[in-house]
């Protein structure tokens, strides 16, 4: 399914900067391509399933986290929250989303022909660098332009008195959740650098074992 | 593993198949299989085309037709592993001491070196002798063992019983560090006996200013308070005084993660049980004392199995007994489960989830269950290994099903 994926993202490239170039907008520039993209990042739950196959090496717990969080931004904020789409912040992570994946699949589907052209290695183990970041920061404006919206009209909550003596504030999991961005950003980041030296440098990485 | 079939010998009878009956095998030594014919004994006859034969294939490979006769090698030309090995067992005086060196497991660098150690310690005792050069890797904290990627070694093990030479080497590997089980219990259990009674006097901040300290108008919020509490503190007096543990300590990390889980959960469902806004169980009256009932009958059941189990083991001791139905009707659940604690807490966390309808309170019991069945398929599965006549009716935690 790589090379199936990999067209997938280069459509979406493609439909984005054409949108910009007759446009020269980015409003409007969600509403365009949404179909294309939930469709595509929901089609990303079929990566946990080859990590858990095993047919590709990284770990399902990374895998998950990964997989997750970019659901989460398109069904439950981006595709929820209407007034948020014109935003800037969302241009800002689709285009770090699109370039990161391009290089992945197409390092994947490279590797499956073993025929893997330096450059998309190196693509693969460096892009990352800033376009890591620069993601996170765009999901983050995101959901913070997103909050007041929330907050104003109570979406996906549960208000006491109910049958079930439960109560979900939509609001206070999006703070939540965008702390939860501290500790597990540097994870993955830290982990795609150890990654990074271990397959452009050929340093042998010993393990920290428990 | 299924031994494959291989016969010791290229002349096994078999190949005689093809020839007169009246030819005896030559050589009666390849395989000892060879019986003589009824009635009779080995006999010469003479068979010139055998005898042809024979010397045409096994006088080309002399050492095919006889067995050699062992060679007694003077001990001055044994390999020197085995000449260390007799100069164990035989040469070593009792009462001499051992040699005993202890290596980094990650690094193989030397860490210590033992002279004297009685052939006859135990591994704990190397442990202390160890933290008296390191006194910052406490016995608890030491995980010894023969390979650096083996299993750890066992306190009760004496060194003369290891497949060890004259100087035994032990690999040490740090296991971080450790508190002790007793406390880590203490601790995750007196604080969700302690929270949820601040959620139930309603203690300020936690709900709005008017509801401080006041008390809601439902008996089950009441029931609730008393059960909730009455299970934590019955977990409190096991730890002291029921169980018996195997290990001594776990890793410091888990007294973090073990507490959060409690603590978290116990507020959790207090905040809800106790709110002002609390809905009483649907089906009222009804629904509270069925659900009492069961969250009784498995608390009791749970403490039955929990004195069962302790009853299995003298105090001091590690022994691992399979667990039998004891008189107590409670323990008869052995017969279908190997862990039936573990379903009783399940029930009495059912019960109480039924008796209060809250919906995080079902969601701790799911997570507890999920993490109560893990153990419970751990310990069915030791069971198996270690007893080869464990009672083949059981299931780990629910009977006929999981």
């Amino acid at each position: 399914t790589h090379p199936l994926e990999e067209s997938m993202w280069l459509v979406l490239a493609i439909a984005m900067v054409r949108f910009y170039m007759e446009k020269g907008t980015h409003k409007g520039l969600y509403k365009s391509i949404q179909k294309t993209l939930k469709f595509f990042q929901t089609f990303a739950l079929l990566e946990i399933v080859h990590c858990l196959i095993g047919i590709v090496p990284t770990s399902v717990i990374v895998a998950g986290v990964q997989v997750s969080s970019r659901i989460f931004m398109v069904w439950l904020i981006t595709h929820s929250i209407k007034p948020i789409q014109n935003e800037e912040s969302v241009v800002l992570f689709l285009v770090a989303w699109t370039v990161t994946e391009i290089t992945r699949y197409s390092f994947y589907t490279f590797s499956l022909l073993d025929h893997l052209p330096y450059f998309i290695k190196w693509a693969r183990y460096n892009f990352f660098i800033i376009l890591y970041p620069v993601g996170v920061v765009g999901e983050l404006l995101t959901i913070y332009a997103a909050l007041p919206y929330v907050k104003k009209t109570g979406m996906f909550s549960i208000r006491l008195p109910n049958k079930y003596n439960v109560s979900f504030d939509y609001y206070y999991f999006l703070l939540i959740t965008m702390a939860s961005y501290i500790p597990l950003f540097p994870q993955l980041y830290f982990h795609m650098l150890r990654q990074r030296r271990k397959v452009l440098h050929g340093e042998v990485i010993v393990e920290k074992d428990d | 593993m299924r031994r494959k079939e291989r016969s010791t010998s290229r002349f096994a009878p078999a190949t005689f198949q093809g020839l007169a009956s009246n030819m005896w095998p030559v050589v009666t030594i390849l395989d000892g299989t060879a019986t003589p014919p009824r009635g009779g004994e080995w006999r010469a006859a003479p068979r010139p085309h055998f005898d042809w034969w024979v010397a045409k294939h096994l006088s080309a490979r002399p050492c095919l037709a006889r067995a050699p006769p062992p060679r007694c090698v003077p001990q001055a030309d044994w390999p020197a592993s085995w000449r260390e090995r007799l100069v164990l067992t035989q040469d070593q005086p009792r009462g001499a001491g051992s040699k005993v060196e202890i290596l980094d497991a990650k690094t193989r660098e030397k860490l210590c070196f033992l002279d004297k150690v009685e052939p006859h310690a135990t591994i704990a005792e190397i442990k202390n002798l160890f933290t008296k050069t390191h006194p910052q890797w406490y016995p608890a904290r030491q995980s010894l063992r023969l390979d650096p990627k083996g299993k750890s070694l066992k306190d009760e093990d004496v060194l003369q019983k290891l497949p060890v030479g004259t100087t035994a080497t032990l690999y040490f590997r740090d296991l971080g560090a450790q508190i002790s089980w007793v406390t880590v219990f203490l601790t995750e259990y007196a604080g969700p006996l302690f929270i949820y009674l601040l959620f139930y006097f309603r203690v300020p901040f936690i709900y709005g200013h008017k509801y401080d300290f006041t008390s809601s108008r439902h008996t089950v919020v009441h029931l609730a308070c008393i059960c909730h509490s009455f299970h934590y503190v019955k977990r409190l007096l096991e730890t002291l005084f029921v169980h018996r543990f195997s290990h001594g300590t776990m890793p410091l990390r888990n007294i973090f993660k073990n507490c959060t889980y409690y603590w978290g959960f116990a507020a959790w469902m207090a905040y809800y049980i106790n709110h002002p806004l609390y809905t009483p169980p649907t089906y009222g009256a009804q629904q509270v004392k069925l659900a009492l009932a069961i969250f009784v009958i498995c608390q009791l059941g749970n403490f039955s199995i929990h004195m069962a189990l302790r009853d299995l083991r003298p105090a001091g001791s590690k022994t691992r007994k399979i667990p039998y139905p004891t008189k107590n009707p409670f323990t008869w659940l052995f017969l279908l489960v190997s862990c039936p604690n573990y379903t009783y807490e399940v029930g009495s966390w059912i019960g109480f989830a039924i008796m209060t309808q809250c919906l995080p309170v079902a969601l701790f019991s799911l997570v507890g269950f999920t993490q109560m069945t893990i153990w419970a398929k751990g310990k069915h599965r030791s069971y198996l290994k270690e007893f080869r006549d464990y009672p083949p009716l059981r299931m780990p935690i629910i009977p006929f099903l999981l």
